[in-house]
């Protein structure tokens, strides 16, 4: 899902930086309240960091014979609301920026878009939809993270088809790059979504009362209304 | 790790073994380098190249490494803490 350094022309790297921008200040706005109203979420958050730190660097074999990485971002969404997961995304994509050449500074807002908003606010409410329809946890898991991490690539894929249109159209290209991206990324998708069952059961087993506090004070505001009614 | 988790982490391995096995005549080169390729291949040239570039492979694949490597130590130290703590409750 990187777009690489200086390779969305303008105006699209100024637009994906203008839609970006006030979304990861929000998540910074989340951020800092919930360190404060939750001192003891911090070790959580830093866990959450560290997921998608480890699977944005696993680059995995998929069936189309190229390779891809899952981003992580899902888990984190449906455990700490998708606002602040975009501002860890945020950190992911400078560090590989900045230190591997991977991704870009130009087109941070961009793929900031598609891993750290589309992907995580996409999983969120695919697990507050699978809790409305009583589906049981893990699998409501592992939709929202296998999905969220799904569309994240067929975000990259919009996102150049729009600005590298081809002889048959945005369309044509978006089927192009779906082709490159989003086809390769179904196996690692459900790989990612495993994982995120896995490490979501430790958690509520272990930190269990953490996550219900965190649910009390109703994280991300997309989430209030199924909340609520989860309540009475 | 119960049997659900075994189960998983199976499916999860078969996952990503089987397209070295069914396709061993591929290149598994990076989605992310193909994408740049297509693009390049249009004619286009990028307007901005990276401030800094890892000088060879081997140093990428180092940075890579160290980035699993933080997160992985992140991961384990939690778990494990949540895990000891845990235990010295039921003493």
């Amino acid at each position: 899902m990187h777009i690489m350094e200086g390779f969305l022309p303008s105006p699209w790297w100024e637009i994906w930086f203008a839609i970006t921008i006030p979304i990861v200040a929000y998540g910074i706005y989340r951020l800092t309240k919930i360190t404060k109203s939750h001192p003891e979420a911090k070790p959580l958050l830093a866990l959450m960091g560290a997921f998608i730190f480890v699977l944005s660097a696993l680059k995995l074999p998929s069936v189309t014979g190229s390779c891809s990485h899952p981003t992580g971002a899902g888990l984190a969404a449906v455990v700490v609301g998708p606002g602040i997961t975009s501002v860890l995304s945020l950190i992911v994509l400078v560090f590989q920026a900045l230190l591997l050449a991977h991704g870009g500074l130009t087109t941070l807002g961009a793929n900031t878009f598609s891993m750290g908003i589309v992907g995580p606010f996409a999983a969120y409410a695919i697990w507050i939809a699978a809790k409305k329809a009583r589906l049981p946890t893990s699998v409501g898991v592992f939709l929202a993270a296998t999905l969220g991490d799904l569309l994240t690539y067929v975000t990259t894929s919009a996102q150049l088809a729009v600005a590298f249109p081809s002889n048959g159209g945005i369309m044509g290209s978006f089927l192009n790059f779906g082709g490159i991206f989003a086809v390769t990324q179904i196996p690692l998708a459900i790989g990612e979504g495993i994982l995120a069952v896995i490490l979501f059961d430790f958690l509520a087993k272990y930190k269990g009362k953490l996550l219900d506090s965190l649910k009390v004070i109703k994280l991300p505001t997309v989430g209030a209304t199924g909340r609520q009614e989860e309540g009475q | 790790m119960n049997q659900k988790h075994l189960i998983l982490v199976i499916i999860m391995v078969a996952l990503f073994v089987a397209p070295l096995i069914l396709s061993p005549a591929s290149d598994f080169e990076g989605a992310d380098g193909a994408a740049e390729q297509a693009i390049s291949d249009t004619g286009y040239t990028p307007w901005f190249t990276p401030i800094w570039e890892p000088p060879s492979g081997e140093i990428e694949s180092l940075l890579f490494a160290l980035q699993a490597a933080i997160g992985a130590i992140v991961i384990g130290y939690f778990v494990g803490y949540e895990k000891g703590k845990r235990a010295k409750k039921k003493e």
